[in-house]
């Protein structure tokens, strides 16, 4: 068992999110290239597709918002590092920002002071699930401020019920334009409290693009919502076009009789994600 | 392929119309919410570059010192809208005629754009790479120690930088709005359709 190599794969994992998308992403973008009409549109998908190239190619971070370093674990209650994963984390996160690099994006509310590291009170964020078993997989998603700027709650009346969350997906797309850099890939958290439905809605981000919902309602509402946004004409980065969302996920919580929370979180075109598995050995392996 | 070439002649720059595309060859410098604010303070004679000759660039890149020499590692645009408070004043003071950023600005900069025969042009929100591999050389760097990595003046020599795509010119065409428009009447249609 080895902390260090961990920390070397954890590293690996973050180099590897922010130099390029998931595949099922580019291959979604591609396809868009074919369906979309306008001049206008095809310039920003062909540059996009063309920078995308260039950072893997070259290791470059293909956008130079690095994001947010956050983690989503899914760890064994006997995995053996569990007590020093956060530790881990985070010097990982420290030896990418100067490796890399990463542009420093953790800043103090209060002073105003970057700690020019990537880490502060609370960050890297780390979200954690505790199940049985002595594993760990921890998802590495470095979120961007741009699109994370464009994340909604909205404490819904209940009795609007499911046509009403569909009402306040479709009017905050629209009014998000070109804002949270379209095609994005919308995650929706549904019911659970005010934290809950925001954090499932980016924890939806994490199914990979095209991948439906098990549930067949769920799957059938993230069709519905899918066809609809695209018929909203926002297009790539938001010059107008058929290609406005790559995907659209749902997450549910249930939830108080009297709220309905419904949380909306974007994530930008430049959809980066890795996934670190670790066995109770502390051998790690990067997946994307 | 059309490639602009800094300086930037004026008359270039009044004829280019929404939906052209467009590459630059020359200087572009960054400027985001803290630069405009700052050179808008200064009086003329502290203004370290002549802001009218270059293309402006909304962007706060990742950038880092190898061997003293700067290199940067991804610079793509930043929000324009924020600047939105400063741009109008930016473009009447200091001539500027290319403004390149994302999301599109309002209607003070449309204006501006209309009175001063200049363009806003997106470049591909998140496209950082692919603009670091025009940049050839960073050629200087203003109020950095006051302003900070992303916010300082960072003075890019690009080769072929691009593409930027004309959404707001000066005829008073903004496709930005145009869509918006489109948008919110596809909107009510579709919430009938729920």
């Amino acid at each position: 068992m080895s902390n260090t190599s961990l920390e070397n794969q954890l590293v690996a994992a973050i180099k590897q999110a922010v130099t390029s998308v998931t595949p099922e992403t580019q291959e979604q973008l591609r396809a868009a290239v074919d369906t979309e009409k306008s001049d206008a549109s095809r310039v920003q998908l062909n540059a996009i597709l063309e920078n995308i190239d260039v950072g893997t190619s070259e290791s470059r971070p293909i956008c130079q918002d690095t994001g947010t370093p956050t983690f989503f674990i899914r760890a064994g209650s006997d995995f053996p590092m569990l007590g020093q994963l956060r530790d881990t984390i985070t010097r990982a996160v420290r030896r990418a920002t100067t490796e890399i690099p990463l542009r420093p994006n953790a800043v103090d509310p209060i002073t105003h002071e970057n700690s020019n590291d990537n880490t502060g009170r609370h960050v890297p964020v780390i979200h954690w699930d505790i199940v049985d078993g002595d594993e760990a997989v921890i998802h590495v998603i470095p979120k961007g401020g741009g699109s994370e700027n464009m994340s909604k709650l909205v404490m819904m009346t209940p009795g609007r019920g499911l046509k009403g969350v569909k009402e306040i997906v479709l009017e905050h797309v629209a009014a998000m334009e070109g804002k949270a850099c379209p095609p994005t890939i919308i995650g929706i958290g549904l019911g659970g409290g005010s934290d809950l439905a925001l954090q499932l809605a980016k924890k939806a981000l994490l199914r990979p693009v095209g991948e439906r919902h098990p549930e067949p309602e769920v799957a059938a509402m993230e069709e519905e919502l899918l066809e609809k946004i695209n018929r909203l004409g926002v297009g790539p980065m938001g010059v107008g076009g058929a290609t406005t969302v790559m995907d659209v996920k749902i997450e549910y919580a249930h939830r108080h009789p009297a709220s309905f929370p419904v949380g909306i979180v974007p994530q930008c075109w430049a959809n980066r994600q890795t996934t670190v598995h670790v066995d109770a050995e502390g051998t790690a392996e990067v997946t994307q | 392929m059309k490639v602009l070439e800094t300086p930037i002649d004026p008359e270039e720059v009044r004829e280019l119309r929404v939906g052209d595309a467009f590459y630059i060859t020359g200087i572009i410098f960054t400027a985001r919410d803290a630069a405009h604010e700052k050179l808008l303070g200064l009086d003329d004679g502290e203004v370290p570059f002549d802001p009218s000759k270059y293309a402006m660039f909304h962007c706060g890149p990742a950038i880092h010192r190898v061997d003293g020499e700067w290199q940067v590692v991804s610079a793509g645009p930043t929000t324009s809208i924020r600047m939105e408070i400063f741009e109008d004043d930016f473009i009447e003071r200091f001539g500027t005629r290319i403004i390149i950023g994302k999301g599109g600005m309002g209607d003070r900069t449309l204006t501006a754009l209309q009175k001063h025969g200049a363009v806003y042009a997106q470049y591909t929100g998140g496209a950082g790479a692919l603009m670091a591999n025009a940049i050839e050389k960073v050629e200087d760097v203003y109020f950095l120690d006051e302003l900070g990595i992303p916010e300082a003046f960072w003075m890019f020599r690009v080769n072929e930088a691009g593409p930027f795509l004309v959404t707001m010119d000066s005829a008073g065409n903004s496709i930005h709005a145009d869509v918006a428009a489109r948008v919110q009447k596809n909107l009510e249609q579709l919430k009938r359709e729920l």
